[in-house]
């Protein structure tokens, strides 16, 4: 699959293939440019590729009709360096608003969401609001939103890159965990730190090709 | 519950954003306003159109030294025409015209002192089958010895329905400026909306909310606000016939028809339809541009 940015004198993925099954927990790692946050927002349908085919839970989502998409994107939890939470809305709030766009009634929110919260380990703080949370925190209540809905796909684009390395492994256990329960989860990070310490799948990629491809890899 | 968010946010939106939502209601209250006026006068001068032609007639009138012969052959040979409406025809004898003259102009008693009851002239008040035919009586008749002339009441209506076409062009052009900048205010509201909501709108999207769920709150406002818009624009109207059409203007309402309550009244759900089906479909395809799914 390759993927061409208008007005880039060369692609920013260039036929790249590859594949993660179900209930992976993979990193993809690389310089700044690399590629490796295109391959997050074609997983997204925020772009399409150029040449070649996404497929994400068995669909082909590169030829998917856009009215479509919403309905796709429930499968798939986001989670991203700059937390995007609501201000103006408590923990519980960020959480809940993602279930009532989406059509859940309040009290499926009353039910599901004190649970997710308790399950990210921010029990006793659904009511603070986002700049009453420390960094990590709020990277919590945003894996919270981003799992609330139960999704077969967690997408994590540098979530620890706002955190600092104490905080950055507690977000990590906790993806850990959420990979346990069979959830795949697909990270982009250049934490080093933490791709040597979680010992998982490597996909390193740089200017735009895959280089290495590793099954318990470290950052190397 | 979900009704229930939606219109939160509408009202959250409007009130966000007060001045905007101001000056788009009032832009749309003029333009609506200028487009029920145009489309009352455009009923008003079907129904005055039916009404005058019905009653138009056409004068002959007659040379003042003719013959009582004469007049009987003329009265027979309309009598026989068939462009001529069955007993359509009225003789006015010269005393008759008299009578007529003296009546209608009682207020100058100058002018009625300096006509002698026999200056003006005998005519005959002909209706038609149909009142375009004027031309065809004018050729069959004029020429025919003791007639002086041939007047169409209908050339003096069609200048003031003439006029009554003008006013009407005049305020549809008013308001079609005013509607393009009613919509462009609603486009402006509806970015200025959507970008005070960006945050909300990501995470919407994100999340996998439907497209409708994300744009409805917005698409309602201004629905919301030419509904409002048009209500108002309707009370326009309504002072609009009661101060003028019915007060100020009241002594023309022999020439002009008075404005009906049904037509004043047809104008609330036209002007609500048109005003919300056109404000949706701009702040829809506003947002298509803007928020890009």
């Amino acid at each position: 699959m390759t993927k061409t940015y208008p007005k880039a004198s060369r692609p920013s993925l260039d036929d790249v293939s590859v594949s993660i099954e179900k209930g992976d927990f993979v990193f993809f790692i690389g310089p700044s440019g690399s590629g490796k946050s295109s391959i997050v927002k074609l997983m997204l349908h925020e772009i399409k590729p150029n040449k070649g085919k996404v497929f994400v839970n068995g669909k082909e989502i590169s030829s998917m009709r856009s009215w479509k998409i919403p309905s796709f994107r429930r499968s798939i939890g986001c989670v991203f360096q700059d937390f995007r939470l609501l201000p103006n809305k408590t923990a519980y709030e960020n959480v809940a608003f993602a279930l009532e766009v989406i059509g859940k009634s309040k009290a499926v929110a009353r039910r599901v969401v004190p649970e997710v919260l308790e399950l990210v380990g921010l029990g006793g703080k659904e009511h603070r609001y986002p700049h009453e949370l420390s960094g990590g925190e709020q990277q919590r209540v945003a894996v919270a939103r981003a799992f609330v809905n139960r999704p077969l796909i967690l997408l994590a684009d540098e979530p620890t890159g706002n955190l600092d390395p104490d905080t950055s492994i507690e977000i990590m256990r906790l993806l850990d965990r959420i990979n346990r329960t069979g959830t795949t989860v697909v990270m982009v990070t250049h934490d080093s730190n933490i791709v040597n310490q979680m010992r998982r799948r490597v996909i390193e990629i740089e200017g735009g090709r895959i280089v290495r491809d590793q099954a318990r890899g470290v950052y190397g | 519950m979900r009704a229930k968010y939606v219109l939160a946010e509408v009202l959250v939106g409007l009130w966000r954003n007060v001045t905007m939502t101001v000056a788009m209601i009032i832009t749309m209250i003029v333009s609506l306003t200028m487009l029920g006026a145009s489309l009352l006068m455009y009923l008003q001068v079907d129904e005055m159109k039916a009404h005058y032609y019905e009653q138009v007639e056409v004068s002959i009138y007659l040379d003042k030294d003719i013959t009582e012969d004469k007049i009987a052959a003329i009265k027979a040979q309309l009598d026989s025409d068939p462009l001529v409406k069955r007993d359509g025809v009225i003789y006015e004898d010269q005393a008759k015209a008299y009578e007529n003259f003296k009546e209608q102009f009682r207020d100058t008693p100058d002018l009625v002192a300096a006509i002698g009851p026999t200056e003006l002239p005998a005519s005959f008040r002909v209706s038609l089958n149909d009142p375009q035919q004027f031309e065809q009586i004018n050729t069959k008749y004029a020429g025919l010895d003791g007639v002086d002339n041939v007047v169409d009441q209908q050339k003096l209506l069609q200048k003031i329905f003439d006029i009554l076409g003008s006013i009407q062009t005049m305020s549809l052009v008013v308001a079609g400026a005013m509607g393009i900048a009613a919509l462009l205010l609603v486009a402006n509201t509806i970015q200025v909306a959507a970008y005070s909501k960006r945050r909300e709108v990501a995470v919407m999207k994100l999340v996998g909310a439907s497209n409708w769920f994300i744009q409805a709150p917005f698409v309602l406002e201004a629905v919301f606000a030419a509904v409002l818009g048009s209500i108002l624009a309707y009370g326009m109207l309504v002072i609009g016939k009661i101060v003028l059409i019915d007060n100020k203007l009241a002594a023309l309402t022999d020439l002009l028809l008075p404005v009906s309550w049904g037509n004043v009244n047809l104008m609330l759900p036209i002007l609500a339809g048109i005003g919300s089906i056109v404000s949706a479909v701009t702040a829809w395809v506003t947002l298509r541009f803007y928020i890009r799914v």
